[in-house]
């Protein structure tokens, strides 16, 4: 692997917004892990929309020459994780503010993965201009996963929870 | 000076703004609607966020929304370009409220100008020859025949809640008066919500000529001279100019003493334009005042060699202006392009863009948001560009006008580059001959 190709493939997946990348060839083995990875959330100078970039990191494994076996099993990982996510639905955020998991700090989450939520069940808050609004769920299932930490700021359509519906 | 300025708009003018805060080293914020994502606002600014879906009262009207916007990304201002919110005295006074400096008008400018009935009494107070009408509003019928006769027919009738020319009529003759006194009324009531009504003498075939002021935060304002903007359908503009055809300089210098009379009346900070009424004698008379940044500012940009969005972010960050006021040294002209049929009545044309390709050389400017691919979407208004020219002389201005429009490329959508071109070609106009009438008599057939 050249050493402009390694650089190349730095600058790509810190623009993409993935946290952490390995990549292991007969000759080298790279690992990449980029700030956000630390902060865990929001950079200051990303654009947002950059977030909803699709797995890059498929795309530089594909230039790599040696890089057949390491490349195969990536490609059908990616796979089995989308035809998951496929059947799972997306809550998405409706308008732009803070999101909070608790009704206030003191008071345990609205929801945890596994639990079960039906339409009307308060998820989150979302806090705009010192309001804070309760968001109730509009469809039944289980939560598979939470995508924002708490007291993080969300925009409006950000993906919130991933729910298996049921 | 501000560190983050967040852009509470869209389209060419978020562009705009967004350009001279890259050029001062300011970072900029940038919000849209789901229907702007693949805005070039949205690209060019520093950070995006997403606030609502694409109708505008859930998104570029949405004020909790832009606040939110503004407190999540640390933004220590807010410029709200022209329309949407950037004469809202409601939104002026929650940024303020929220620590966030609102790069416009304070609430009590806002309200005293938007208001127009209170506002020709501030003008009236302090001065400035306003259009002779009725004392506030008409308490009835009987008092609008009184005013009618005291000001002289032909009068007009105007809402005092109104705007776009809704809920007015124009009344030449006693027996017409009733009705017209009904029906604006009743036009009124069901698009402001207010059918308080005021009445004027009707000025015939006037020229819309508006004076640029800029007002400091320490008491002082200059003017920056006019920009006659008569070319107008159904009281939208669609071409402006400056110097006005119809001016000298000694109008120039009475509107202009008029216009910073206008502006130190209500203390005025930031950018602003008095709108007048100029009648075939050179009399002129106070029409209403735009406490925000103009779609046409960029023709008094050109001929006195100013970036009037960078002198509107440093006066509402404190810094003192000369004072001085300015004269056109060039002649410049604005061309609205609208993405509208002009042969079917300017009916929208939304859609996309297949083929763009803008025209160039010596003496044109561009200001556009819309490129090859993008998607005008429905939900907003209808102008995807602008095309100024400047030149030495009036009639160069026209050639180059011409000439650009010619060149200006926009497949996929109807776009109003052909009535342009007409215009440009039109006896009169080159002659300098028009007012607000002109469009009326104007042949709109291809």
């Amino acid at each position: 692997m050249k050493l402009n190709e390694i650089q190349d493939l730095i600058k790509f997946v810190a623009k993409s917004g993935v946290c952490e990348v390995e990549l292991e060839t007969k000759e080298v083995k790279i690992i990449i892990k980029t700030a956000a990875a630390k902060k865990g959330g929001r950079q200051e100078n990303e654009s947002p929309f950059m977030v909803q970039a699709t797995t890059p990191f498929v795309a530089p494994v594909q230039q790599m020459q040696q890089a057949a076996p390491v490349a195969d099993q990536k490609s059908a990982d990616a796979k089995k994780t989308a035809e998951d996510n496929s059947k799972l639905l997306t809550i998405k955020s409706p308008m732009i503010g803070t999101f909070y998991r608790s009704p206030s700090p003191d008071k345990p989450v609205f929801v945890n993965v596994g639990d079960e939520i039906q339409p009307g069940k308060p998820i989150c808050i979302i806090e705009a201009m010192k309001l804070f609004n309760e968001i109730e769920s509009d469809i039944k299932g289980k939560i598979v996963k939470v995508l924002v930490d708490d007291s993080t700021p969300v925009e409006y359509d950000q993906p919130l929870f991933l729910v298996e519906p049921n | 000076m501000f560190k983050k300025i967040l852009i509470a708009n869209r389209g060419e003018i978020a562009l705009r703004v967004i350009r001279t805060c890259r050029e001062m080293g300011i970072k900029t914020v940038a919000v849209y609607s789901t229907a702007d994502k693949e805005s070039l606002h949205v690209r060019f600014a520093d950070e995006a966020v997403c606030i609502g879906p694409p109708p505008s009262k859930d998104s570029y009207l949405n004020i909790p929304s832009i606040i939110s916007a503004a407190e999540i990304t640390n933004a220590d201002a807010i410029h709200p370009g022209y329309g949407f919110l950037s004469e809202n005295a409601k939104f002026s006074k929650i940024c303020s409220e929220h620590g966030i400096k609102f790069i416009g008008a304070s609430p009590a400018m806002i309200e005293g100008m938007g208001d127009k009935a209170s506002a020709k009494e501030t003008m009236k107070k302090a001065g400035v020859p306003i259009v002779p009408g009725s004392d506030g509003l008409l308490k009835d019928l009987a008092d609008a025949k009184k005013n009618a006769k005291k000001i002289g027919y032909p009068v007009i009738m105007k809402a005092t809640a109104g705007g776009g020319g809704r809920g007015m009529r124009i009344v030449w003759k006693d027996g017409e008066l009733e009705h017209a006194w009904d029906t604006a009324r009743q036009e009124a009531g069901a698009a402001f919500g207010n059918d308080g009504m005021y009445m004027e003498k009707y000025i015939e075939e006037p020229r819309h000529i508006e004076i640029q002021i800029v007002g400091d935060q320490f008491g002082k304002a200059c003017h920056l001279s006019e920009r006659d903007c008569s070319i107008q359908r159904r009281h939208q503009k669609l071409v402006e100019e400056t110097p006005s055809p119809f001016m000298i300089q000694k109008l120039r210098d009475a509107m202009g003493k008029a216009a910073i009379k206008a502006a130190l009346s209500v203390k005025y900070e930031g950018v602003g334009t008095v709108e007048f009424l100029v009648d075939k004698h050179r009399n002129f008379y106070f029409m209403e005042m735009n406490t925000r940044i103009q779609v046409e500012h960029p023709i008094t940009e050109e001929v006195i060699n100013y970036d009037l969005i960078r002198e509107q972010i440093k006066v509402a960050a404190g810094i003192p202006i000369s004072g001085k006021n300015y004269m056109p040294v060039l002649h410049a002209m604005e061309c609205r392009i609208n993405a509208e049929d002009p042969f079917n009545n300017f009916r929208p044309s939304p859609g996309k863009i297949i083929n763009f390709h803008s025209p160039g050389g010596h003496g044109i400017r561009v200001d556009t948001h819309v490129y090859a691919g993008y998607t005008i979407p429905p939900n907003y208004d209808s102008m995807i560009a602008k095309l100024i020219t400047v030149a030495q002389s009036r009639e160069e201005v026209i050639a180059k006008m011409h000439r650009a429009l010619s060149e200006f490329v926009i497949e996929g959508v109807k776009t109003t580059i052909p009535f342009h071109l007409k215009l440009m070609q039109d006896e009169n106009f080159i002659k300098g001959n028009y007012t607000t009438k002109f469009l009326e008599d104007f042949d709109l057939t291809e």
